[in-house]
This record gives structure tokens, C-alpha cells and sequence, in this order.
């Protein structure tokens, strides 16, 4: 009977065994699947003229594949959301966690849980109806599609990310610090500032880390709304970025040509910005656990 | 003896549903332009109450259609645009079912109500940036294209001569996202498939000719292209494919077919 019973235990494990790695097998079939696929355009086409190029005409009588639009666009799109997102999703979560009420806390809470929860494409398309002209009208310009918009939208969905982690780190912050704080006769608001959220410090750049994984993946919602030109970005202009890119001529590009491959080396780009964040964000968190 | 029992019925079944997906009843595949979404999917459900055979339509785009079709992973390849010759050369097939008129929109309030190709050209190339070089107001035109690859816009770039030379503004990534754009800006000018024009906006007459059915049969009206079917030269359709095949290039499809707002070949 105990045989079989440590049999039924080996079963069970090497089953869940086999799940946890079909995650695993799947990183590594993508990881390679990309880089085996991202190559070839890159050598034919050159990892300079590739990365810095300024022009993309991909379907040109004489094709030019420069990402460097595409790279920037990315990088602007993804810091003006951080830069209008972060501040606003700080604050919020301070709030939430130190000074809201019970009940104020379980509202806003729902709320956010709702936006995490809007598909993208609804931001999108929001966008497009209301923000795009809203956005012509109001700077005067001849279409609002532009990186602003993108960037506003971007903002809004990273929001529930960045809250959601912040809240959380605050929450774990000892409340012995903030009663040593009271105690020695600092204002609540002087202990939540100077002694909470410095201790909470690593789970707050997580958070920032998040949202900027989000905002550079994000493919939908800044579709309709960027109007998917590949100029170098500016501010009013109509910007793509490494996602739409990928996302906008895939469907069009016939399997094998140099459009396709360079279409899975922009995206190759993309992995090795994820890559990035990711390691960045495995960062924060191990020196949290040290601390 | 109970076990044995269900497990002969559980086989039986199983047999049954699998040569019930083998026959002659197979669901037929197509696959390409999304243009063609609304002429095959009236197509498909016609056929499909006649003859009870499914038609599928996966809504790929005009080139992952005919690559599909090379690759034999669907019966029929749809394009809303004609063949290349490579492609040609490469053993494909082309026979077209329809012709779709591009009508060329602007926002219902913009005074504009007639241009011809060449202008059209011009203001797609940048050559006119205003609306009142062309009797409007007195406001910068924002170009609304469809991305690279797109059926309708290479339809609308090999018509109007501007191929590569367009300077968007939006490059959008369908119809319904051309139309809205062009909707929600009172300066915008864009271009879409005659059939999906909603009241949202102002399709303009080109060279005095409103787009419509007649003008463009009989060619009056000069932004048009065809809906291909895409077949492999030399390799026999399946008995279900040849049936559907026939079907919708007879006199008797036209009538569903003119009645999704194209233009019937036969």
C-alpha cells in the first residue's frame, strides 16, 4: 500500500513536472523560433543600416529597411507614458494604501481592476473617437492622430499595472516604521513620504518596470491612434512603432521574402527590449528580497 | 461486458465522425482579401443552404491568399487584386468573380464634391496640400490610407499612378478604421470599397462619375479593381470546391453578388 502510494506521488510530480516545463519549452521555442528567423534579414540587410536606417518602404520598387523610426517611436512613445503615467499611479497607490478609507479604497480598487481588464482594443478605439479629435481640435493641428495620442493611451493602460504593484509593496512596509515615525512626532503625511515609500522603494520600481514592459508591447490600441506612418516620431506627427510595425505588414508580406524576415528582425528588436526590461525588473526584485 | 460495450459505441462514433469529416460533405476553404469578406461570406452562406456543404473564409489579405493557395492549405485563394506575373509563372490561376469600385471619401461636411484621377494624384503625392487649391476650405488635407500590402491600396496606388509616392498621414489597418478616421476629421480624405461606404461619410464623384454600380461596370467610373479567385493551374479542385466554384461564377450568383454592393463579372 505505501509503495503504491509513493508511486502515486512520483506520477503526480513528474505530471506537474511536464506542465511547468511546457512554459519553459515555450520560452525557449520562441526565444530560438525569433533568432533563427530575425537573423537572415539583419545580415542581408546590415546590422547598421538595419538599426540606424531612417526609412522604411518595405513594398517600394527599391526597398529600404531602416528601424531606427520604429526603435525611437518605441523609446519616446514608452518614456512619455511613463512620464505622464508613473507620477499619477504613484500618487494614486500612496493614497490607496496609506490614506484612503476602507470603503473609497474598495471603490477605486474596482475601478482599476475594470481598466486593467478593458481589452485593448476598446482603448484603441476610444481613442480613435474621442482622443484623436479631441487632440486635432484643442493644439489646432490637421489630425490628432499622432505619438501624443498614442502616448495618453499608453499612460491609461499602464496605470492599473503600476498602481496594482505599488499598492502592494506599500502595503508589505511594516507598520512598526510608521508607528516609530508617529511616534517621534512626524505627520502622517512626512512618515508615508520619508519612511513608507522609501522602504517600499524596490516594489515601486518594479511597478514603473511593468508598466514600461506593457507600454513597449502594447500593439492594438496604439495602432488606431498613431496613424502608423514610419516618420521619426515627433510629438503631433504620425509615428509607428516596433509593434505596429511587426503587426501592420505581417498579414501583407509573403512567407520567405526579405519584408517578412525583416519583419521578424524588428520583432527579434522588440524580444531584446523585453529581454531588457525583464532583467531589469528580476533586478529590483531579488535586491528587495535581500534586503 | 459493460465496458466492452461502450468502448465498441465510443469506436463506432468515432469512426462515423471521422468518415463524416473525410466525405463528400468536407467544408471548402477559402482564404484571402479582406475586401472580399462580405461577397464570399453572402457566397458561402447561399451555397451552403442549397447544398449543405460549409464554406470557410479566413480573412487574410489578398497576398496571404494566394500564398495560401500555393502552400494548398485552402481550395480557393481570393484577391482583390490581379495576379503579378511571378505569380502567374508560378502555376497560379486567376478568374474574376467581381469588380469593386474604390470610392474616394472625404467628411460629409467638406464642400468638395468632385475631383479627377489626376488631382486625386496630386493630392496623394503632396503635390496639393490644401483643400482650397481644390475649391474647399481653406484647411490642410490629411491623407487616410490603408497599410502597405493592403488590397485596396494597391488598387488605389496602381489606378491613380502613385505608387510608393503616397504621403500619408494615417496608414490604417481596415476599412472600418479608414472610415471612421475620415469621419471623426472634417479635413481628411481616404479611400475605401464601394461596398462599405456608410452614411458617415461623402463618397466623391471622380471625373463628374458617382461611383456606383453601373458606372462601374461599364467602366465609367475609373477607381475600380477586380475580385479574383485564385486557383492552381492544372491541379483538379476538390468535387465540393469545383461545385462551389461553378456555382458563384454562374449568372445565377450575380444577383448575391451585386446585391453586397460590387459589381458581377458574369
Amino acid at each position: 500500500m505505501k509503495k503504491n502510494n509513493r508511486l502515486f506521488e512520483n506520477i503526480i510530480h513528474g505530471i506537474f513536472l511536464i506542465l511547468g516545463l511546457i512554459t519553459v519549452g515555450c520560452v525557449l521555442l520562441i526565444t530560438v523560433y525569433l533568432i533563427l528567423s530575425g537573423i537572415p534579414a539583419v545580415k542581408e540587410i546590415g546590422l547598421i543600416d538595419f538599426i540606424f536606417g531612417k526609412e522604411w518602404a518595405s513594398t517600394a520598387a527599391v526597398p529600404k529597411y531602416g528601424i531606427l523610426p520604429f526603435i525611437l517611436t518605441s523609446v519616446y512613445g514608452t518614456a512619455g507614458a511613463i512620464f505622464i503615467g508613473v507620477p499619477i499611479g504613484f500618487f494614486t497607490a500612496v493614497y490607496l494604501s496609506k490614506f484612503a478609507n476602507k470603503k473609497v479604497r474598495a471603490v477605486i480598487e474596482a475601478a482599476i481592476n475594470l481598466l486593467a481588464g478593458i481589452p485593448s482594443v476598446v482603448y484603441g478605439l476610444v481613442g480613435m473617437l474621442v482622443l484623436v479629435p479631441a487632440i486635432c481640435e484643442i493644439f489646432n493641428v490637421p489630425d490628432g492622430a499622432s505619438l501624443l495620442a498614442a502616448i495618453i493611451v499608453l499612460a491609461i493602460m499602464i496605470l492599473p499595472n503600476i498602481i496594482k504593484v505599488s499598492v502592494t509593496a506599500l502595503d508589505a512596509v511594516p507598520k512598526e516604521y510608521e508607528d516609530a515615525s508617529l511616534a517621534l512626532g512626524a505627520t502622517p503625511t512626512e512618515t508615508f513620504f520619508k519612511v513608507s515609500v522609501p522602504a517600499a522603494k524596490s516594489g515601486i520600481a518594479a511597478a514603473v518596470v511593468l508598466g514600461v514592459g506593457r507600454a513597449i508591447g502594447e500593439a492594438m490600441a496604439v495602432m488606431m491612434v498613431a496613424g502608423n506612418v514610419a516618420n521619426m516620431p515627433s510629438l503631433f506627427g504620425s509615428v509607428r512603432f516596433l509593434t505596429t510595425a511587426v503587426a501592420s505588414e505581417m498579414a501583407y508580406s509573403s512567407p520567405g521574402s526579405l519584408q517578412r524576415n525583416a519583419l521578424f528582425s524588428i520583432a527579434l528588436v522588440l524580444f531584446l527590449f523585453i529581454m531588457l526590461i525583464n532583467a531589469t525588473l528580476n533586478f529590483f526584485l531579488k535586491r528587495d528580497k535581500e534586503q | 461486458m459493460k465496458k466492452i460495450v461502450s468502448f465498441l459505441t465510443a469506436a463506432i462514433l468515432l469512426v462515423c465522425a471521422l468518415t463524416g469529416c473525410g466525405g463528400s460533405k468536407k467544408a471548402i476553404a477559402t482564404d484571402g482579401s479582406t475586401s472580399m469578406n462580405k461577397v464570399i461570406s453572402a457566397l458561402g452562406e447561399a451555397f451552403q443552404s442549397d447544398t449543405g456543404i460549409t464554406v470557410t473564409y479566413n480573412a487574410t489579405g489578398s497576398g496571404a491568399g494566394i500564398q495560401a493557395v500555393q502552400e494548398g492549405r485552402c481550395d480557393i485563394g481570393l484577391s482583390s487584386r490581379s495576379l503579378k506575373e511571378d505569380e502567374k509563372a508560378s502555376g497560379l490561376e486567376e478568374t474574376i468573380l467581381a469588380y469593386d469600385g474604390i470610392a474616394i471619401i472625404v467628411n460629409p461636411i467638406n464642400p468638395v464634391a468632385n475631383l479627377d484621377v489626376e488631382t486625386i494624384a496630386k493630392i496623394y503625392t503632396g503635390e496639393i496640400t490644401n483643400w482650397k487649391e481644390v475649391g474647399g476650405s481653406d484647411a490642410e488635407i490629411v491623407l487616410i490610407g490603408r497599410e502597405a500590402g493592403s488590397g485596396t491600396r494597391d488598387g488605389f496606388e496602381s489606378i491613380t499612378g502613385t505608387k510608393d509616392k503616397c504621403k500619408y498621414r494615417q496608414e490604417l489597418t481596415a476599412t472600418g478604421d479608414v472610415i471612421t478616421g475620415v469621419a471623426s476629421n472634417p479635413n481628411a480624405i481616404g479611400y475605401a470599397s464601394f461596398a462599405s461606404i456608410k452614411d458617415t461619410v461623402k463618397a466623391l464623384t471622380v471625373d463628374g462619375v458617382a461611383p456606383s454600380e453601373e458606372t462601374v461596370k461599364d467602366g465609367t467610373y475609373v477607381v475600380q479593381r477586380p475580385f479574383v479567385l485564385v486557383t492552381k493551374k492544372g491541379t483538379a479542385l476538390s468535387e465540393s470546391a469545383q461545385k462551389f466554384f461553378d456555382y458563384i461564377t454562374s449568372e445565377a450568383a450575380s444577383e448575391i453578388i451585386s446585391n453586397t454592393g460590387v459589381v458581377p463579372a458574369n
